[in-house]
């Protein structure tokens, strides 16, 4: 079946012949979009988030064959640059793995929450796994982003 | 004689300083390609069939329907390797497909190419195999009485037998499976060259090591398997032995077509090894000041079904058995068995790890039969300048400014005497139910919550030890660009995540004076760097581009860079160590040791059993600060691991069945499970090391396990033995009401 979806800013056409194709596949293996991880695939890890309509889902949960005319931002383009350039700088990368999923979760709640404190920066950010960090890094640079970004 | 040139001084990103990481930008631009990105022209996906039972025999195995659907490319079996049927990184034992036997849950037992995944996967579906299943051997304490173990390291100092103690303490201790559980699945492709070779992009630790491997199981000279590092997605030991390599290698070569494998979640837990399980018992003995007197172990270490790197683990286990203290009368056996439970081998730590949580809650039980300080009882035993490891290996650690020299700088008395000066935090008055174990499950609002501090000390060896030639290479050209100098930096050393990279980057600055520095693609055109593991990369990585750039310098002194460009290579190696004795243990067998303190506080729900770590604090050694922001990001991921062990890691086999192969079972710690962290880092400096430096990167794993579960043990009063603690261990002796 053909599908289109506005991804990133493009008007995007997508033909899938699976019917329980997954939005992560249709981005990483259809599309080469490959911006999004692919940790799990079992909606634990968050490596995969990306905004539906404005709303963070994790891709890999999401039949791609529902999404007929919606509206998906990944890393490359839900993430102010405030929010990347703060990741960079506070060593809140290392693997980078996680990083994408973390970063469109961050813009999510910086969106409604300008100065977030450090357990609602744990709340918004529980469903992100990331194995490297230990996490200290990336509270301080959603910190930091928040600063920049006011 | 042309004039010297004059050495300009770097403008930033020296040495010591927080360089910002190359790789960060793609990362957070997601245009980083890591080994599960990559895909070439009309390439083909390999998927792996594995054995459902930990021991079986394989009577026969029908292949023909598999073959016969649509898309599908190629099914091969053992009978297909072209080469040697096995490798592995010490012993050579490792089946690239199973033959007759398979010996563990998720051994490959037949690999399959087709035009997509699911085909792929529907081909594994249709391979019957016919099993004969027979009886696992999966109690590590029946294959040592059996004499199934890949080693056995008894150590022998002094002798336990005549020694005469106040006080004594034994105990049993169980460290459970860990899984490295990387974030990035194994995943890679394989290119067919039209020599007949093969061109091959992995996430792996170790290039050269890979390809010593790998060619032989293809019937391949070296030359003609090259290999070039993809994007690495984390690797904590788990990419140290070969997982797609000679799979893709064998399909790309079969179908003359690109092949790309990646493992999903379920087959990453089944496709890598994992952290040894341990079953340790103990016995310390101390006098009346909490002097040791004496220490028995036993130490049996799981392997599971193959080698992997098991010989190196029980020498780990073996040497460090006692950590950082002085002992004068030990006996130590340690065995690493050979079972149908899954292969294990490294993991950060490395032997070290399972051993610490032993020795180190073997520490705080005499503490409390003294009534001694724990961290007063480490204090009267910890080893310093001179002492002697229980391998017989003699401490070097002079100190910088040692103000008495009748007393001999101790590391250890060091780092804990720092702690008088962080004191552990309070609890906050009117605590919101969010900072309570249980959190937003809004199981407490403070009733049942108890409090409770302890420490953790770590002792780790940097480097390959036990005689082996570890070395690195690293070739650097130094050539004009519009008029600037440039430094291309070639080694073959794996980025994991660690931030190695940058430190070669700052290193060649430092040494070269110059700002701009690129990193040349990490493949097997240049000689081996060894492994990402063993806290080694920037010790000897470090070393040789640090070698390899002093070379360079000291040409150029004499040498316009107008005339053209200069080149040096370097290979680079630590002091030569000794094996361990067979029968003694002892040997000078360790390069380089590195101690890590910990000290956790936690809030314990006595009547469910749930735990909240509220705050870590890290004093760790480091030697010399080669970029702040990278280590701390180190010591922080390192400690978050060991927190793992400590209440939630843990992989469940049951009759050699993995049972939790899942994100959603085995479960690794969230932000929320994180406490903020405090880290004090110490720079007492190793004057052999490059810079002075000490490998970073595991010791924290080990010390911080044992420091929460004192801490969890402060709070209620109980032994707690076994890690990771669950919430049954914490409420099984509470008498329910009727
Ligand atoms: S890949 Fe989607 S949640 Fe892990
Ligand atoms: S940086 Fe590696 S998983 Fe987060």
């Amino acid at each position: 079946m053909e599908l289109k979806l506005h991804i990133d800013g493009e008007n995007v056409t997508a033909q899938i012949d699976r019917p329980g194709e997954s939005l992560l596949q249709t981005l990483r293996d259809r599309l080469g979009r490959t911006g999004s991880k692919n940790a799990c695939e079992q909606g634990e890890c968050g490596s995969c988030t990306v905004l539906l309509d404005g709303d963070p889902v994790c891709a890999c949960l999401v039949p791609t064959a529902g999404c007929e005319g919606r509206d998906v931002k990944t890393v490359v383009g839900a993430v102010p640059k405030p929010v990347r350039d703060a990741f960079v700088a506070c060593g809140a990368v290392q693997c980078g793995f996680c990083t994408p999923g973390l970063l469109v979760s961050v813009a999510d709640l910086l969106a409604r929450e300008d100065d977030p404190s450090d357990p609602q920066i744990r709340e918004a950010l529980a469903g992100n796994l990331c194995r490297c960090t230990g996490y200290e890094k990336i509270i301080d640079a959603v910190h930091h982003a928040a600063e920049a970004s006011r | 004689m042309p004039e010297p040139t004059p050495l300009p001084t770097p403008t930033s990103n020296a040495v010591g300083q927080s360089a910002i990481r190359a790789d960060a930008l793609p990362k957070v631009n997601g245009d980083f390609d890591y080994a599960s990105d990559l895909a070439a022209e009309g390439m083909l996906w390999g998927h792996t069939l594995r054995s459902p039972h930990p021991k079986a025999r394989i009577r026969s195995i029908d292949t023909a329907a598999a073959e016969a659907m649509a898309g599908v490319a190629a099914v091969l079996t053992a009978a297909d390797v072209p080469g040697k049927r096995t490798y592995g990184l010490i012993e050579d034992d490792q089946p690239v497909l199973a033959d007759t036997m398979a010996n563990y849950q998720g051994e490959p037992v037949a690999i399959i190419a087709a035009t997509d995944l699911d085909t792929a996967r529907r081909a594994a579906d249709a391979i019957t195999v016919d099993y004969e299943v027979l009886e696992p051997l999966c109690d590590p304490a029946e294959a040592v009485r059996r004499g199934e173990y890949f080693r056995h390291q008894p150590l022998q100092v002094g002798d336990p037998d005549t020694a005469t103690a106040a006080v004594v303490v034994a105990r049993e201790y169980v460290v459970g499976m860990q899984d490295q559980a990387p974030l990035g699945p194994e995943s890679g492709l394989a290119l067919p060259r039209p020599d007949g070779g093969v061109d091959l992009r992995v996430a792996t630790q170790w290039l050269h090591s890979d390809q010593e491997q790998i060619a032989p199981c293809l019937g391949l000279k070296e030359s003609q398997v090259h290999l070039e590092m993809a994007g690495i997605g984390g690797a904590f030991g788990a990419r140290e032995d070969l997982s797609v390599q000679v799979h893709m290698a064998m399909l790309a070569l079969a179908t003359d077509k690109p092949v790309k494998m990646m493992y999903d979640r379920a087959e990453s837990f089944l496709g890598h090894v994992h952290r040894h399980p341990a079953r340790m018992r103990y016995e310390h003995g101390a006098d009346a000041e909490g002097r040791l007197v004496y220490v028995r172990a036993q130490i049996v270490l799981d392997g599971g079904a193959y080698a992997s790197t098991t010989d190196a683990v029980v020498g780990n286990a073996a040497s460090l058995a006692v950590g950082p203290y002085e002992v004068e009368h030990v006996a130590v056996e340690a065995w690493g068995t050979r079972t149908n439970n899954p292969p294990c081998g490294a993991m950060r730590g490395f032997g070290g790890v399972q051993t610490c949580f032993a020795y180190e809650s073997q520490m705080d039980a005499l503490a409390e039969e003294l009534g001694l300080d724990p961290l007063e009882i480490r204090r009267r035993n910890a080893m310093h300048q001179g002492s002697k490891l229980i391998t017989g290996q003699v401490v070097q650690e002079p100190g910088i400014d040692v103000p008495n020299e009748n007393a001999p700088f101790s590391p250890l008395v060091d780092l804990l005497d720092r702690f008088a000066a962080i004191p552990a935090p309070a609890i906050p008055a009117g605590r919101d139910i969010i900072e309570l174990p249980g959190g937003t499950g809004n199981t407490t609002h403070g009733e049942g919550v108890v409090r409770g501090v302890g420490y953790g000390v770590g002792l780790k060896n940097v480097c390959y030890s036990e005689g082996f030639d570890d070395f690195s290479t690293a070739r650097i050209r130094l050539e004009l660009v519009d008029g600037e100098p440039v430094a291309y930096v070639h080694t073959a050393a794996a980025e994991v995540g660690q931030g190695h990279q940058t430190i070669q980057a700052q290193i060649v600055r430092t040494e070269l004076g110059i700002d701009r520095v690129e990193l040349l693609p990490v493949d097997t055109k240049v000689g081996s760097a060894g492994s990402s593991s063993a806290s080694r990369q920037s010790y000897m990585t470090g070393g040789a581009v640090k070698a390899a750039s002093e070379a360079v310098r000291e040409l150029w002194a004499t040498h316009d860079l107008a005339d053209g460009p200069i080149e040096a290579t370097r290979e680079f190696r630590h002091r030569p160590t000794k094996p361990m004795d067979p029968v003694t243990g002892q040997g000078d067998s360790h390069v380089q040791l590195a101690l890590c303190v910990h000290r956790a506080t936690v809030d314990v729900d006595i009547e469910l059993g749930l735990v909240k770590v509220v705050d870590l604090t890290c004093v760790q050694d480091v030697g010399k600060i080669l970029n702040p922001i990278a280590l701390e990001g180190q010591i922080h991921g390192a400690s978050a691991q060991g927190l793992g062990l400590a209440v939630m890691e843990e992989m469940i086999v049951d009759a050699g069945v993995v049972k939790n192969a899942s994100f959603t079972d085995y479960l690794i710690p969230t932000i929320l499970d994180m406490p903020p962290m405090r880290l004090e880092i110490v720079e007492n400096a190793d004057p052999a090391a490059p810079y002075g430096l000490r490998g970073a990167g595991e010791p924290p794993t080990l010390s911080s396990t044992p420091a929460i579960v004192a801490a969890i043990r402060d709070a209620t009063g109980l032994a707690l033995t076994h890690v990771p603690v669950r919430p049954e261990h914490l409420t099984r002796h509470l008498v329910r009401q009727p």
